[in-house]
């Protein structure tokens, strides 16, 4: 990995070039909550101002730029005796910028379902390729528990990865790109100085975490636990809403259904992304349901984050952003669920 | 070339309404986009807002509105009678929908305070399901438009309608739109049955369950949530019998 220092006045230069040239996405300040929390988007921006990289995270992950909620996969068309079907990537270039550790993170475990497995999903893959993602360091948000997870840092999976410094920043470059992208602007090497004082920002970052969970055993005791009550007292809670899996930089579960224009003859294939909270995710031809139940439901999905994926992927699905546990009404969060499991686990 | 090889047949469609404000027809007259090939999927036997057609033979039947007077239950008996498909449209006719709300009052009381010293017939207000036998209901105050052309096509192949399982609240997130909650308001979105493209939290209000309860309403966490927020259970209450549709737990 490639480092340069970049001069806060160059970084505005970059981003204002960005903006001229290509479609940029980074975290907006769109209003308050109630309690009078700032609440940002990853949306588009129009000008430097907009952008906000002091926030704190974002209800809606960079996912549905990569995994739209909804997306046409293709339209048709009926002739006489015939058919065609017409299928659009998307291929316009954009820059997604100021995604967090946690994100990227997200983005690499993406990946490894997206692109390699036996049937890559071209849809995918043609955002990713076309994203030119620039990461930002923060201090630990509320809710968050990436550091239990080991996704408080991350080493690739983006272009460019900018640490404050106050008046610069230190990028770290992992791309040839990204390498590329810097000859817009002045920059320039890294001083003793410079390293000095990126690992007192990094150290500052990571003393601000709580304690942390111990997740090693995790998956054994899923297994363990199957049958316990926990899950029936947070079940109880769940409003079977698939809230949690929306905003999940990393559920990727899905339904496809058609949608048909009112003369028959047109339509298009319609990919929804849906949640195994929803009532009827586990139904199956004939009306059988593999999980009726909302507590079978919330216990699935902590399954697979936690111990499906990594039988596949070796690791978690889960990156900790704790955005679940914020949008869930009924106040289920994966650092509480998992504790109440542990706890079982030592009592029993 | 047909869609799954079926050949569209075009229904005789007759539409009445009852007690209601007519907007829900007056949405099947809207969607401007394609509503030259909605109409010409079939043949209009009776549509006073769009047609003069006044025919008795049709196969469907959309009918708007609650029954809350003995001429309207009579004339449901005899449509029920001629239509081979019974469509409730809209809210009131699936739920009672806001003429619902009559019934929490005493009759007498009620039509005084409406008609003065000049009553008239008025029954507590029902919903055509508890009238005669419906074969199909589309909810919602007033229906949404690409919802009612789904199911029309499903009547033409034959097929079964499925309403989404989920609530309001996964609409919010697929289009961005804060949550209501958050923004200290009160909505019924987590118990509500999805489809209407979460219109209302769209347009900055919370939802009020006219569409009825998604596959699975969590009636008891919602209320804690709610009481939790600040709301009192005479608002909750209040909000969740709006359009009949939902369960009113005590």
């Amino acid at each position: 990995m490639l480092f340069r220092i970049l001069d806060k006045q160059e970084f505005h230069s970059l981003v204002d070039l960005m903006l001229e040239s290509t479609e940029v996405i980074g975290p907006k300040k769109i209003g308050g909550a109630v309690d009078g929390r700032p609440i940002h988007q990853y949306l588009p921006l129009f000008n430097f101002h907009e952008l906000d990289l002091e926030y704190e995270t974002t209800e809606i992950p960079a996912k549905s730029y990569f995994l739209p909620y909804l997306e046409n996969l293709s339209t048709w068309r009926f002739t006489d005796d015939d058919w065609s079907q017409e299928i659009a990537y998307r291929l316009h270039p954009r820059v997604i910028l100021g995604l967090h550790a946690c994100d990227i993170n997200a983005l690499l475990k993406l990946d490894k379902v997206m692109t390699r497995e036996f049937f890559p999903n071209p849809y995918y893959i043609s955002r990713r390729k076309n994203s030119f993602i620039i990461g930002v360091d923060h201090h630990p948000c509320r809710g968050g528990f990436c550091r239990s997870l080991g996704t408080d840092t991350v080493e690739r999976g983006f272009d460019l990865f900018l640490t404050d410094l106050g008046d610069r920043y230190f990028v770290a470059i992992d791309s040839e790109r990204g390498f590329t992208m810097l000859h817009l602007v002045t920059v320039r090497q890294v001083t003793q100085r410079d390293t000095d004082d990126y690992l007192a920002a990094r150290q500052e970052i990571a003393s601000g975490f709580g304690p942390t969970l111990e997740l090693k055993q995790l998956p054994r005791v899923l297994d363990l636990q199957f049958d316990s009550e926990v899950w029936r007292r947070w079940g109880a809670k769940c409003l079977s809403c698939g809230s949690c899996a929306a905003v999940c930089p990393t559920c990727y579960c899905y339904g496809v259904s058609e949608s048909v224009a009112m003369d028959f003859t047109r339509g298009a294939k319609v990919k929804q992304l849906y949640s195994c909270n929803l009532p009827d995710f586990a139904q199956v031809a004939g009306g059988h349901d593999f999980r009726p139940e909302r507590e079978t439901r919330l216990r699935y999905r902590y399954y697979h984050q936690h111990r499906g994926f990594l039988e596949q992927y070796d690791e978690p699905k889960c990156v900790g952003c704790g955005r679940c546990g914020r949008s869930c009404l009924a106040g289920i969060n994966p650092p509480e669920v998992i504790g109440d499991l542990l706890a079982a686990e030592e009592s029993s | 070339m047909n869609y799954l090889g079926i050949k569209p047949v075009r229904p005789r469609v007759a539409i009445f309404g009852f007690t209601g404000c007519e907007g829900c027809q007056l949405q099947l007259a809207n969607g401007e986009e394609d509503l030259a090939e909605f109409l010409s999927a079939m043949r209009i036997a009776r549509f006073r807002e769009l047609s003069s057609a006044d025919e008795e033979a049709y196969d469907i039947a959309l009918v708007e509105g609650a029954v809350t007077r003995g001429d309207e239950e009579e004339r449901l008996l005899e449509i029920r009678d001629r239509a081979r498909v019974l469509v409730a449209l809209g809210s009131c006719a699936c739920y009672g929908g806001v003429p619902r709300l009559k019934n929490c009052f005493d009759p007498v009381e009620m039509n005084h305070e409406v008609y003065g010293c000049h009553p008239r017939e008025s029954l507590p207000t029902r919903s055509l399901r508890e009238i005669v036998t419906v074969d199909q209901e589309i909810p919602g105050c007033p229906v949404a438009k690409v919802e009612v052309e789904r199911i029309i096509q499903h009547l033409i192949w034959g097929l079964p309608y499925r309403f989404p399982a989920y609530p309001v609240c996964l609409e919010c997130k697929q289009r961005y739109i804060l949550c209501r909650f958050e923004q200290g308001e009160l909505c019924l979105g987590p118990l509500t049955r999805g489809g209407c493209l979460a219109t209302c939290p769209r347009g900055g209000l919370g939802c009020w369950g006219c569409r009825g309860p998604a596959a699975e309403p969590n009636y008891g966490e919602f209320i804690a949530i709610a009481r939790q927020r600040g709301f009192t259970l005479r608002e909750i209450k209040e909000r969740l019998s709006f359009f009949g549709g939902l369960e009113v737990t005590p």
